[in-house]
């Protein structure tokens, strides 16, 4: 039996993932914003297979509530086996750099609240001496660049911060895997131009987040390709790089 | 990955906006026009909206419900029919009707009543649709069902989405003692020979189909392979899908069909099977949907695209006018990887612009050539109209006005009940005499 919190259950890659998850019949307990779209999921899912599935409203940047939110799983589900963090905002670049206010709310939302999350689920998976702790990413997070600078500085606090993580529970049977999408076909990508050879479906990179789970993966590159690409990009020296528009 | 909203035959191309709805929408945009669309497995333009935007239902993939006592099930417009097949297989219920590709949409589905293998016992996918939603640009939500908003629900299955937008849809599915296929694949070798198997299989077999060999002339005209079957029985074992599926990746700068692939392909596939009769159990996978084992394999068409033809020709002008239909086509040499026969029976279809009728339908496939392929194109319709046949708008890039009225006698009154908002390329050009 797998018993998952899934943290902005509401994304169309983690609703991706929870159908597979569904097949397999798992026990999801789903976390979003919005109770009327965690109740559309819940009865495709248990359509699908899903033994259970239980859901709870909260805004992530509510951090009060990620306590009483685990608590509420472990009511529901009787124990949690892992925790699939999926929310995420792409935010507007330019007016990031105009308010410092909105530049912190980015921030906030894509990567201290993945921190404060994971600093719970660590503790609590720790005890339980087994389980698993699954973030998405991005490869947006392996360098900054002027065009989304603050979001990919978000996703390197999440990436350093699960790296950190992983070496911590590594001891403690505690799986960590963080998971780094290349260009994804959602809601989040809606504005841009998808053809080519570089997009991805949601389903695809879904595929790619299960067996990375179920292998035990570190870090998942997604689709693999992106590794190549990120790590040419990783190596182009800042001398250079800081001349590039990208 | 692909551009999503190009349709399946990639001809024509369009100039279009796409739009996707992640969540069943409260209303349709204030600003038409616009189109409703699938996964865009239609062929030609019915799926399309030149200067327009289409709406897709693609992500709306939720189940609702699924009552497995009564195989009753309920779910977003863009649950593919594999979706479906995930969930309903394992608890014993198959699809009652199913068309060649797993990826089209139950939006798709309804919007052109499509059929399958087992027209001749089950009639087209709208004969089992117990209800739906139709959003409309006013902002009126409408439930149809056989009874209740009778007239829109006739309108819409088969109303090439231009009644408004499919939320959510109801179907009745079938009761199967195994999803396996007990199937037998027949050479036979000429057009009366497939007429007589199929007389012969109508009553014993739920599903049939042949592929023809549409470069064999003279005494082996319209010679091929007559495929069969039936559910396998429920103490047989349960065979396992394939696991793995292969990808066409990217679209070859020249059509990877041509004169030779076509010449090689054909009559390879005809001798493949040295014995007359080869009997095999398969999964169903295979025997309804071999070619989604290859993903994007329309790209190998090449930049220009290509297109189907797919008529039905009245059961008493059947033999006569597919054989003149195959010779034309074997005289300009302008063969076709994939041709298909089917009789249908006579299930009357719920729709008002259904394509299905009692008769005989022949689909084939052709690289675009350009003026040489509309030129035969034109040739063949002359037949089709001559016979009192009809061409299937899903897969049409081509129709004339004055020929899509005459075998769509009821297409004024979809007209009347179609959204202002919304209309098609398709619809734009066989409606041009008329607006
Ligand atoms: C390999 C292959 C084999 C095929 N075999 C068969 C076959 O055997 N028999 C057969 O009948 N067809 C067959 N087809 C055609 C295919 O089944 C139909 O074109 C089907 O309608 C495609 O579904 P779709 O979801 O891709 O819809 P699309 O192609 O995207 O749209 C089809 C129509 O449905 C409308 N529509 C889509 N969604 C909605 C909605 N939510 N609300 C209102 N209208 C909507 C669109 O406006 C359009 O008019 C085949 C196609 C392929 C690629
Ligand atoms: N799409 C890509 O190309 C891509 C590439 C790399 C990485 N990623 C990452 O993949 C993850 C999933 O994104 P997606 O592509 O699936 O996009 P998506 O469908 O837009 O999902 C984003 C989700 O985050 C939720 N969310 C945003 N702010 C929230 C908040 N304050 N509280 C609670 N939930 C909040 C949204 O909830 P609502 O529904 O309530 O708005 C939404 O469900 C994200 O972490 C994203 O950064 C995406």
């Amino acid at each position: 039996m797998k018993n998952w919190i899934i943290v902005g259950a509401t994304s169309a890659i983690a609703e991706a993932v929870c159908r597979l998850w569904a097949v397999r019949g798992y026990r999801l307990f789903l976390v979003g914003r919005d109770q009327s779209r965690l109740d559309t999921l819940g009865k495709d899912y248990q359509v699908r297979g899903a033994d259970a599935v239980h859901s709870f409203v909260m805004d992530v940047n509510d951090f009060d509530q990620h306590a009483p939110c685990w608590q509420a799983a472990e009511q529901q589900m009787g124990r949690v086996d892992g925790i699939f963090i999926a929310h995420g905002t792409l935010p507007d670049q330019s007016a990031c750099e105009e308010s410092v206010q909105q530049a912190l709310t980015e921030i906030n939302t894509n990567g201290l609240s993945i921190v404060s999350l994971c600093t719970l689920a660590a503790n609590q998976l720790q005890q339980q001496g087994q389980g698993t702790i699954a973030v998405i990413s991005s490869v947006a997070g392996d360098r900054g660049r002027q065009s989304n600078y603050v979001y990919g500085a978000a996703k390197g606090i999440v990436s350093i911060f699960l790296e950190g993580l992983r070496n911590r529970l590594y001891s403690k049977g505690v799986q960590v895997t963080t998971i780094k999408p290349g260009f994804v076909d959602t809601p989040m990508t809606a504005d841009f131009d998808k053809g080519g050879p570089l997009w991805a479906s949601a389903d695809q990179v879904a595929t790619g987040i299960v067996r990375a789970i179920d292998r035990g993966r570190n870090v998942a590159y997604l689709p693999w390709f992106w590794w190549c690409i990120m790590t040419i990009i990783k190596h182009i020296p800042e001398f250079i790089f800081k001349r590039l528009s990208l | 990955m692909a551009s999503p909203y190009i349709s399946w035959g990639r001809y024509p191309l369009q100039e279009q906006r796409g739009r996707d709805y992640h969540w069943l929408p409260q209303q349709l945009p204030e600003q038409g026009p616009y189109l409703p669309q699938g996964n865009a497995r239609s062929y030609g333009d019915s799926c399309m909206l030149q200067g327009g935007e289409v709406l897709s239902s693609r992500f709306l993939r939720r189940f609702i419900g699924f009552d497995p006592e009564t195989g009753v099930l309920r779910c977003e417009a863009g649950v593919t029919l594999g979706d479906i097949l995930a969930v309903a297989e394992p608890q014993g219920w198959f699809l009652p009707v199913t068309p060649g590709t797993k990826f089209a949409t139950v939006g798709g589905a309804i919007a052109n009543d499509v059929h399958g293998k087992n027209h001749h016992v089950a009639g087209t996918f709208g004969c089992h649709v117990t209800q739906f939603e139709l959003l409309r640009s006013d902002g009126e939500r409408k439930i149809c069902t056989p009874r209740r908003n009778k007239k829109w629900f006739q309108a819409t299955i088969g109303g090439l989405g231009l009644t408004g937008f499919i939320t959510w849809a109801e179907l009745q599915l079938k009761r199967v003692p195994n999803s396996a296929i007990n199937a037998e694949n027949i050479k036979y070798r000429n057009l009366t020979e497939f007429f007589a198997l199929s007389r012969e299989s109508e009553a014993d077999y739920e599903y049939t189909v042949a592929w023809v060999d549409c470069l064999a002339a003279g005494d082996h005209l319209g010679r091929g392979h007559f495929s069969r079957g039936n559910h396998a029985r429920p103490v047989q074992p349960r065979v396992a899908a394939r696991e793995r599926s292969l990808s066409m990746p990217l679209v070859p700068p020249l059509s990877l069909v041509n004169q030779y692939s076509l010449t090689a392909f054909n009559w390879l596939y005809y001798h493949r099977q040295h014995q007359r009769v080869h009997y095999q159990t398969l999964h169903y996978d295979p025997f309804f949907y071999p070619l989604d084992h290859i993903h994007h394999w329309n790209r190998m068409y090449g930049p220009k695209g290509f297109l189907q033809y797919q008529c039905v020709i009245p059961m008493d002008a059947s033999e006569t006018a597919i054989r003149e239909l195959l010779e034309r086509i074997e005289r300009t040499g302008h063969g076709s990887f994939l041709a298909v026969l089917k009789v249908f029976g006579d299930v009357s279809s719920p729709g008002l612009l259904s394509f299905p009728r009692p008769g005989t339908t022949l689909a084939l496939d052709f690289p675009y050539q350009g003026h040489r392929t509309l030129h035969l194109f034109e040739q063949l319709d002359e037949v089709v109209v001559q016979a009192g046949g009809a061409l299937y708008p899903a897969k049409d890039a081509h129709m004339k006005a004055e020929h899509f009225q005459r075998f769509y006698p009821n297409a004024a009154k979809l007209q009347a009940l179609k959204d202002p908002n919304i209309s098609s390329s398709f619809w734009n050009r066989v409606m041009e005499t008329s607006s």
